[in-house]
């Protein structure tokens, strides 16, 4: 079936499978592997993208749902070029080890203060108790929301990330198959 | 060296005082160590690391693993002809396909071997049976479907305490002779100046406890791409590895292919914990995939099969006694361990000692004589057992003497505090050699235990327990003191297969003064990048962002054994402190030859080589640099440049240490327990980078609340895995965890070039103990003596009803 998903502000048509998941639609099919998978089951929350303006677990979407939607994924958060003070406070405040579980925890955590700029600890705890990090014993996410949450310009919230801020956020053209990562590997 | 001891409480990334640059932004005082944010998080923030499963090539095809339902049965045949018709499948591979080429087994890292896809039998549920390599992700998972395989129930073994029962079912019938399911009996200690100790003491208690089998769970599973080129005949294989040229000897030795045509990369590695250390047969079917069909084969595994499949930790049946005089002196310690090993022995830790490290049980104090006993056993699961930040099994040692302690105090009526104050090695002992041969190097023990003290209000707290349950409220307080080994290690005390564990680093220094630093060790989200960086930068006077670290390539980085077993800052820190010492060195000959003077007339100015008493005459790194690759004139027998490369030996393991104190609150109606504090005073020695190492500390709290309250590996009475998803297999989320409060304090160790130890699992192997003591304070007054982990609300309330369960087994 034929599908089209506006990924980062930049309008997406596939064809794809209807099983397809949306995970495996954002990583495999448009090369946006920012997302991770984890666990299957929507319990880990590696997979944490935005459909339209509330994060959802790609691993339990399909990408046929997704159809004539917005995604927003960890590549398209910023604008301009500029990181959102969540990733400026993740790397303040050693909010990531591997940084598996970063960039869902961050989609989390910039809807949480989109809808509650000023939250306490126990928020932030609260907002992101349905995602799993098994390097930081959580402390440090916590610090780094606050950190943003102090450091916000109140220029970013939800629907003002605006399309193709940057190239990094922007899907690939072609499909699979063609191999044109190739060159970016180590 | 930092030579000087210190307490602090907290440090730069300390509580809410996170604002502004959070961690400074730049070293403290000149030097180059300090909380320094870490390179790596540039990427990481964009979503631009580079996972294995992130990686595309072209025509690159995906395997999927057909796996084992049943525990223990006989495989009668495998019917592979629909998959293969499958229009998008490439190939479909066999244990049988793989027999006839010799590849049907592999040795493991404790000389036993592992099917890589079954043969004969299947020995536990979600062993690997067969391979489809098909043209995509979905497709491959589509054709396991169309494999029929006819299998033979046979009785699975899956309580350990039974294996060894006459009749049980023989599990690994393939070893010639097998005619049983023991694995090997061994034993450490003085049995006979224990048993006198026994026999004069005044108090002696003893216990049962499990140490139950759990898993690592790493939010990144185990993949790896296999890409074999034709022409070449090199194997590319980018994988999940802790350990990319151990494997790469592995897979030589394994598969017969050459060495030098071998190239392993780790990319970014989304955790680890040892789970990533073993070879796994998904690795060598995706090489299989590749040689067969020509092209690149991508196999990541699913959450599920990571936790049936792969190494799990623990599953320690023990049994402890301890004997003390009335006034609280701790006199011996014996423990009897039942190990339960799975299907195949493939503990993969590289101590000679067949139960890993465990010997050092008797750990943080000062008692005459000790000895313990272990047997393992194989049963019809998962194969593994040291997977998961132990240091090779002192996490269980210290769970068990930590238990001890505190049932000892329970019966001298002591506190446990007080307890362990009266029995902690003191300072002066140290270096100390324990009664089972461990030396340790250095320790202020009592000290980070009265830091502990002093940040939780010990004696407060102890006010406030009493005043609450007259009350009807229930809080605990739990203390821990533990005592690491790690840095692996000493060539006397272990290898891998044969290969010593000496760890290589290479330092390039460009002419502008830019270095290139090769290391051996594998991040996994500890911050090499960063850390390592840091040390190059103290120690050739430039700055940490003049200084890049290649790591977790093969043929870009020198050979050493890997990270795990917080051996990263022991071994390779001191390997890469040598090397730029080195560098340092031949600077100094350059310099002299700069300034026309005898490099003896030089010293070292923390910045710069300067003429003693002339400070004036002096050159950086940089200007040193430059002239090493000119055409000035050397002294005879120095050749230019300033390169070098060095390999580390370590003379012996460091030994962290710690003080721990967690605070719970049990609600005695439903079981359910609630972290409120835990303190933890750790003592790795110097810092290199302390937001790094706190980084650490906080996430082995996480696990030890995990392990505490929630984390088991369970089978039925069918063999099967009860814990292969993560809605039955309980991890801590940031609401179960409580804002750890930490210290630090610092004894160098006097043997590593830095005075650093080890961090990595200090607080995996110290925490657990600290909460099972404070959940089993709380409920003491209902009579609860002991109860085994996890200490979930209905294991809890079942302890308080006097009924406390078996924690292992699902059993009707």
């Amino acid at each position: 079936m034929q599908i089209t998903v506006t990924v980062n502000g930049i309008p997406c048509t596939r064809e794809v499978e209807p099983r397809l998941l949306l995970i495996h639609f954002l990583r495999d099919e448009l090369g946006l592997t920012g997302s991770h998978w984890g666990c299957d089951t929507s319990n880990c929350g590696a997979c944490v993208v935005w459909l339209d303006d509330t994060p959802v677990k790609s691993c339990t979407v399909l990408a046929a749902m997704a159809d004539g939607r917005r995604v927003l994924t960890v590549e398209g958060l910023g604008r301009a070029g500029r990181l959102d003070p969540v990733q400026e406070g993740f790397a303040a405040c050693h909010g990531l080890q591997c940084g598996f579980c970063t960039p869902g925890m961050m989609m989390t955590a910039r809807w949480l203060l989109d809808h509650h700029p000023d939250p306490s600890a126990e928020q932030i705890r609260a907002a992101l108790s349905g995602q799993i990090c098994r390097c930081t014993g959580y402390e440090n996410i916590v610090r780094s929301v606050l950190w943003a949450s102090r450091h916000e310009a109140g220029q970013h919230g939800a629907g003002q990330h605006e399309a193709g801020q940057h190239e990094a956020a922007a899907p690939r053209a072609a499909g699979p198959g063609a191999g044109e990562t190739r060159g970016a590997l180590p | 060296m930092t030579g000087a001891a210190e307490d602090l409480r907290g440090t730069a990334c300390g509580g809410s005082a996170h604002g502004g640059s959070a961690h400074g932004g730049s070293a403290h005082g000149g030097s180059a160590y300090g909380s320094l944010p870490r390179k790596e998080d540039a990427r990481f923030i964009r979503g631009k690391g580079t996972f294995v499963d992130d990686i595309q090539l072209p025509g690159m095809l995906h395997g999927a693993i057909l796996r084992s339902p049943l525990a223990h049965a006989r495989i009668v045949s495998v019917d592979t002809t629909a998959a293969q018709a499958h229009p998008q499948v490439e190939a479909v591979i066999t244990g049988q396909m793989l027999a006839e080429r010799g590849l049907a087994w592999m040795p493991t890292l404790s000389r036993d071997v592992q099917a890589v896809l079954a043969t004969d039998k299947v020995r536990f549920q979600g062993q690997e049976v067969a391979f489809v390599v098909a043209r995509d992700r979905y497709s491959a998972r589509d054709a396991l479907e169309l494999i029929s395989v006819e299998y033979e129930p046979l009785p699975p073994v899956i309580d350990a305490e039974r294996a060894l029962d006459p009749g049980a079912p023989v599990i690994r019938d393939d070893l010639p002779g097998k005619a049983d399911n023991h694995i090997f009996d061994w034993e450490a200690g003085d049995q006979q100046a224990t048993d006198a100790v026994f026999a004069v003491a005044d108090v002696v208690v003893a216990q049962d406890m499990l140490y139950p089998r759990v898993h690592p769970a790493p939010l990144e599973t185990c993949g790896a791409v296999a890409d074999l080129d034709p022409v070449t005949g090199k194997l590319t294989l980018w994988s999940t590895s802790q350990a990319p040229h151990a494997h790469r000897t592995m897979y030589a030795l394994i598969a017969g292919l050459p060495e030098h045509k071998i190239r392993v990369i780790s990319p970014d590695i989304g955790g680890g914990f040892g789970n990533k250390v073993p070879l796994y047969p998904g690795y060598l079917c995706a090489i299989a995939g590749t040689m067969l069909t020509g092209r690149p084969v991508k196999w990541v595994e699913d959450r599920s099969e990571n936790l049936m499949s792969t190494s799990f930790a623990r599953d320690y049946h023990m049994h402890g006694e301890i004997a003390a005089t009335a006034d609280g002196r701790i006199l011996g310690l014996r423990a009897t361990v039942l190990a339960d090993h799975g299907a195949f022995n493939a503990t993969a830790q590289p101590s000679k000692f067949p139960a890993g490290f465990f010997h050092i049980f008797t750990g943080s104090y000062d008692l005459q004589a000790a000895h313990c006993q272990v047997t393992a056993v194989y049963t019809t699961k998962a194969p593994g057992g040291v997977a998961y930040a132990c240091s090779f099994r002192i996490t269980e040692a210290v769970y068990l003497v930590e238990r001890m302690v505190d049932l000892l105090a329970r019966e001298l009526g002591m506190d446990p505090a007080e307890l362990r104050m009266k029995n902690l090695l003191r300072p002066e002992q140290f270096p100390y050699t324990g009664p089972t041969g461990w030396e340790y190097d250095s320790g202020d023990y009592p000290r980070a235990l009265r830091l502990a003290m002093e940040m939780a209000g010990y004696d407060e707290l102890r006010r406030e327990q009493a005043r609450l349950r007259e009350r009807g409220e229930y809080i605990g307080i739990g203390l821990s003191f533990f005592t690491e080994g790690v840095g692996a290690g000493p060539r006397g005390q272990m290898d891998i297969l044969g290969l010593g564990m000496a760890d290589g680093a290479d330092l390039r220094v460009y002419p502008t003064g830019k270095a290139v630093l090769g290391i051996s060790v594998q991040t996994q989200g500890q911050g090499h990048e960063t850390t390592f960086a840091q040390i190059v930068a103290q120690e050739l006077g430039i700055s940490p962002e003049d200084v890049e670290v290649v790591h977790g390539d093969t043929d870009r980085t020198p050979f050493g054994l890997g990270t795990y077993g917080s051996r990263s800052t022991p071994v390779s820190g001191a390997a890469t402190a040598m090397v730029a010492r080195r560098v340092r060195e031949r600077a100094r000959i350059v310099a002299a030859a700069m300034l026309e003077v005898a490099p003896a007339d030089l010293e070292w100015a923390g910045r710069r080589w300067q003429v003693r008493g002339d400070p004036d005459q002096a050159r950086s790194m940089a200007e040193i640099a430059m002239a090493a690759h000119s055409a000035l004139e050397l002294p005879d027998g120095v050749e230019g440049h300033l390169d070098a490369s060095m390999v580390y030996n370590p003379p012996n393991l460091t030994f962290p240490f710690g003080a721990y104190i967690c605070v719970v609150g049990v609600d005695p109606g439903t079981g359910e327990v609630t972290v409120r504090r835990f303190i933890a005073v750790d003592d790795c020695g110097v810092r290199i980078n302390p937001m790094i190492v706190e980084g650490q500390v906080h996430g082995g709290l996480a696990d030890g609340v995990g392990m505490a309250l929630m984390q088991a590996i369970v089978y039925d009475e069918n063999g099967n895995c009860l814990g292969g998803s993560f809605m039955d297999y309980l991890l801590p989320t940031s609401a179960e965890c409580p804002s750890w409060e930490l210290g630090t304090t610092v004894t160098p160790s006097p043997h590593h070039p830095l005075g650093a130890k080890g961090v990595g699992e200090s607080a995996t192997v110290g925490s657990p103990a600290a909460v099972v003591n404070a959940v089993l304070d709380a409920i003491s007054p209902f009579g609860v003596r002991h109860a085994d982990m996890p200490l979930t609300p209905a294991n809890v309330w079942s302890a308080i009803q006097g009924r406390p369960q078996r924690t292992d087994l699902a059993v009707t």
